[in-house]
């Protein structure tokens, strides 16, 4: 159910250059980190050192009282605010109220001239703390004895993106529970000809956004305003609303360029502590966290499943369960949507008869988890896309070959009540399969894999645009979009561009200002493209029929006898362009014309997801058997986009997920002993560098413009991260035997496996020996 | 404490303290906002600006160690007539960044890798680089256009 299969495009479906460009390699772009604002303090945080305990008091006197210090906010301090927010579940205080629910959760902040004043006053404030039980991991959670995290009851937040129950804050540490359900799983069990099972592991990891958060607030009586590294600068309004009790037009969020995202700054972060330090201060503030301070700010969930996949005899995947435990720390944030969205992405993309899939999050005592691109699919695409490996195995099936046979079809309902699919997986599987030379000769501990992924993206469908046409003929767009790197400032512009017929250096964007840009939900989710691209396309064609309008009144003559022309109108003789429509209209060379969309879950939005978000990767890997040490022999990509409206910064999106699924897969894990992260610093953090680049890389589109989105397209950019870890497992398994259910695949992990499959090898022979 | 040194071919005087980094008085004192801090322990690459020619991490490097030296940063570049530096050319033409926030250390680090070796290997280009993170990319764009500079910057020098 495409919008339409356009083809001759004069703007779309070309790979114009960033938008961005000049302004990033010069160093003029201007970042939240950059900004600076007259009067201005400086805020630093405060940490709790220890993971569960009571805040006996707190005496901030000495702080105070050190020059340079302005004033020094806590828990205590916040009479006149609600302080406690989020956007799923209202469960996070803004300060550790009565307790510290992680070890790095802020207790206070130190707001004074300059950084290093407010760092130094940090140690005069003296924290009496008695220490509580503490629990890490979900299975602890759950424990009879556990310890409750969140003794208050708390309400749903109103913009939690999912129609279900909320669970947190029913007096249990289970942040949040989800079930799907169809078929007789457990008679399709009973009757299948094959079946695998297995329990593992998806690491907590880290984005490593390289802006770390930050943020300037300005509070006065009347308003709120904050410039922040947000992505979602509309949904950080509604809770800084809340907070301070104000209607929506006194809380203005203005995001300009962002450095790095990757859903690490979806939702609201340190937006409502800094408004609260400027709100005391009575003057603007701006608080930026160090690397290691947002590490303990925002993590993703790790998760720990029970899988199990079963075959007819014919090779058919009859069914599917799994019992999925993920650990969403202290703080609900998004995890009540991320365990939504991880119990669905189970089954996708195949076509399974018989689901079961159980899934709960867990409060613990660590740094909250939230978004990571992708979120919920890359911690079930490890056991899911593993399985189908193992299961092809044991049935004697080329992989490849199984999954073409099981994959589901473009326009088959796979997933009950769902959209149905919008994808071509067999042109994808093809494509990556032929992009690492599947079924030629292999060298001694290589292995070769593809894998696919198809997730309902989250994308929900309410945002809305303006589009600006000036009087000379170029455009300016609003819109509520924020460019993280992903290139909406130029890919908005190319859809304005061909739809109005003018030239794409013509039309300018302005974005994520909440006090200008009409309201757009999220920058997440892959929605930009399709959700934004097609307000601006729809706004551009309200424009359009505005100026139509305007001509016959400047032509004298009726609206029907106007001819849309492209970049302009006709009437017989006369033609006019935009500018000179305009023009003519106002009897000025000045003045506007603005056109509007709003989009919502309507007409072709209505069925949700608005898109399937689907790719397929491959990959061939080469692993040192002294060592355990993987190496990336080839990566190829294949984003199933149905239209790329830039097909370089389409693939560009694609090789950035699939790498940071790469590191997920290689070496990126973060690592709790006990209650303190022992690697929360880039020193120990292990990040994909040059050196870890494949040897060869493919990037491939599929563009059968198939998506709802403008001319056919739909949204890219996460799913060749889901499938990365998975692939890299299978293809470890292909190289040298070894079956590792536990993500990343560390040289230790693989050595391990490796001396054990060994030794188990040497028991045997000395067995048969025996005998 | 008072010193000079040279900065994108202009001299500086300036008085700072001796714990100020080349970072913060590049960004706080001279308003060059171009360098840009992550990591703050010198891993990341995003803050390299060059000092004798040489790259160094402006979040870790004392300002008084420049003292009497060359500096070079991002905004040292473009000419004055707006003619973009091959590398930043290159890096627009490549799509060698999606965010940006480490775009100006890798030019910088690609700078001094050109400015030794004229026409680097791919391996010598990753063993270079590899002190520089990049997020976005996946690094296979920022090779391509390191090599696409060190061919224009080849074919300009014969000219």
């Amino acid at each position: 159910m495409s919008a339409e299969k356009k083809t001759d495009f004069q703007v779309v479906n070309k790979s114009l250059p960033r938008r961005d460009g000049r302004v990033k390699v010069t160093g003029k772009a201007q970042y939240v980190a950059d900004l600076k604002l007259i009067s201005m303090f400086y805020a630093k945080v405060l940490r709790s050192p220890f993971a569960h305990a009571k805040i006996v008091s707190i005496d901030k006197s000495r702080a105070e009282a050190h020059p340079g210090v302005y004033c020094v906010v806590t828990g205590y301090d916040l009479e006149g605010l609600n302080p406690y927010y989020g956007h799923a579940v209202k469960d996070h205080p803004l300060l550790a109220i009565d307790k510290v629910r992680y070890a790095g959760e802020p207790v206070a902040a130190v707001v004074a001239v300059d950084e290093r004043t407010a760092f130094e006053a940090l140690e005069f404030i003296d924290v009496r703390y008695e220490e509580l039980k503490a629990v890490f991991t979900p299975q602890e959670a759950l424990a009879k004895d556990a310890p409750l995290l969140h003794e208050r009851k708390f309400a749903a937040g109103a913009l939690r993106g999912f129609e279900g129950e909320v669970t947190a804050g029913k007096g249990t540490n289970i942040c949040q529970s989800h079930k799907i359900q169809w078929g007789d799983v457990e008679k399709a069990f009973k009757d299948a000809a094959a079946v695998v099972e297995g329990d593992y592991y998806f690491p907590m990891t880290y984005a490593y956004a390289m802006e770390p958060y930050v943020a300037v607030a300005e509070v006065n009586d009347q308003d709120v305003t904050i410039y922040s590294s947000a992505q979602h600068p509309f949904m950080v309004r509604h809770d800084l609303k809340s907070i301070f009790n104000l209607p929506v037009s006194s809380v203005r969020l203005i995001v300009p360029f962002v450095g790095g995202g990757y859903g690490s700054k979806s939702y609201t972060k340190i937006e409502p502590l800094v408004a609260a330090c400027s709100w005391k201060a009575k003057r603007p503030v701006k608080l930026q966290l160090s690397v290691e301070e947002a590490m303990l700010t925002t993590r993703s969930d790790d998760a720990y499943t029970w899988m199990r996949t079963a075959v007819d005899a014919n090779g058919k995947i009859i069914a599917r369960q799994a019992k999925i435990l993920m650990n969403t720390g202290a703080y609900a944030e998004n995890s009540p949507l991320v365990v939504e969205k991880s119990t669905n992405r189970c089954v996708g993309p195949y076509a399974i008869p018989n689901v079961l899939i159980e899934n709960s999050s867990l409060y613990t005592n660590t740094v909250p988890a939230s978004s990571y691109r992708g979120f919920g699919c890359a911690q079930v695409t490890l056991p899911g896309e593993s399985q189908i490996d193992e299961l092809a195995a044991k049935i004697g099936k080329d992989p490849y070959e199984f999954r073409l046979a099981n994959a589901a079809k473009p326009g088959e309902e796979f997933f009950p009540g769902m959209r149905p699919f919008d994808g071509t997986l067999k042109q994808d599987l093809e494509t990556a399969a032929k992009a690492v030379g599947w079924g030629k000769p292999l060298a001694k501990n290589h292995g070769r894999t593809v894998a696919c992924s198809g997730s309902d993206a989250g994308a929900y469908p309410l945002t809305s645009t303006a589009i600006r046409v000036h009087a000379d003929g170029s455009v300016t767009i609003m819109t509520g979009s924020t460019e993280l790197g992903q290139g909406s400032h130029t890919v908005l512009p190319q859809i304005a561009a061909e739809e109005l017929g003018v030239p794409f250096e013509k039309v300018r964007v302005v974005s994520s200002d909440t006090a200008i840009t009409p309201y757009d939900r999220s920058t997440g989710a892959s929605r930009t493209t399709t959700l934004m691209g097609s307000a601006v396309m729809e706004a551009s064609r309200e424009a359009i029929q505005q100026m139509v309008v305007m001509a016959a009144d400047v032509l004298k003559v009726k609206v029907e006898q106007i001819e849309i022309v492209r970049g302009g109108v006709r009437c017989g003789e006369a033609q006019l362009n935009w500018s000179e429509v305009i023009s003519k209209f106002y009897a000025l060379p000045d003045g506007e014309v603005i056109g509007r969309s709003y989009i919502r879950k309507s007409g072709r939005f209505s069925q949700l997801p608005v898109f399937w978000e689907t790719a397929a990767t491959g990959c061939e890997i080469s692993v040192d058997e002294e060592t355990g040490k993987i190496t990336m022999e080839k990566l190829a990509t294949v984003g199933d986009v149905g239209l790329a409206i830039n097909p370089a910064l389409a693939e560009g999106q694609d090789l950035g997920a699939a790498t940071m699924g790469m590191g997920i897969g290689l070496f990126e894990e973060l690592v709790y002993d006990g209650p303190q992260l022992v690697n929360g610093s880039i020193l120990d953090y292990r990040l994909p560098r040059f050196s870890d680049l494949p040897k060869e890389v493919e990037l491939h589109l599929v563009q059968n413009q198939d998506g709802v989105g403008p001319y056919g397209a739909k949204g890219g950019g996460e799913a060749s991260l889901n499938s990365m870890a998975a692939n890299i497992a299978n293809a470890v398994e292909r190289a040298v035997g070894v079956r590792i259910r536990q993500a990343p695949l560390t040289p230790e992990r693989v050595w391990r496996a490796l001396r054990e499959k060994k030794s188990k090898m040497e028991d045997s022979l000395k067995e048969k020996e025996r005998r | 404490m008072k010193f000079q040194f040279t900065l994108n071919g202009k001299p500086v005087a300036l008085d700072c303290e001796a714990a100020d980094t080349l970072a913060e008085v590049l960004r706080n004192q001279l308003n060059l906002n171009g360098t840009k801090v992550s990591c703050e322990v010198q891993v990341c690459g995003a803050c390299t600006v060059l000092v004798g020619g040489a790259p160094v991490s402006a979040c870790t490097y004392l300002t008084y160690e420049a003292r009497g030296k060359s500096v070079t940063t991002i905004e040292g570049l473009e000419k004055p007539d707006g003619t973009l530096h091959p590398l930043q050319q290159a890096f627009i033409d490549e799509f060698a960044f999606q965010c940006g926030y480490c775009t100006p250390g890798m030019i910088m680090s690609a700078k001094a890798l050109l400015d030794e070796i004229p026409r680097p290997t791919r391996d010598q280009i990753i063993h270079h680089m590899d002190g520089n993170i990049c997020r976005c990319t996946g690094y296979v764009p920022i090779v391509a256009a390191i090599e696409r500079a060190a061919k224009v910057m080849a074919e300009e020098s014969k000219t």
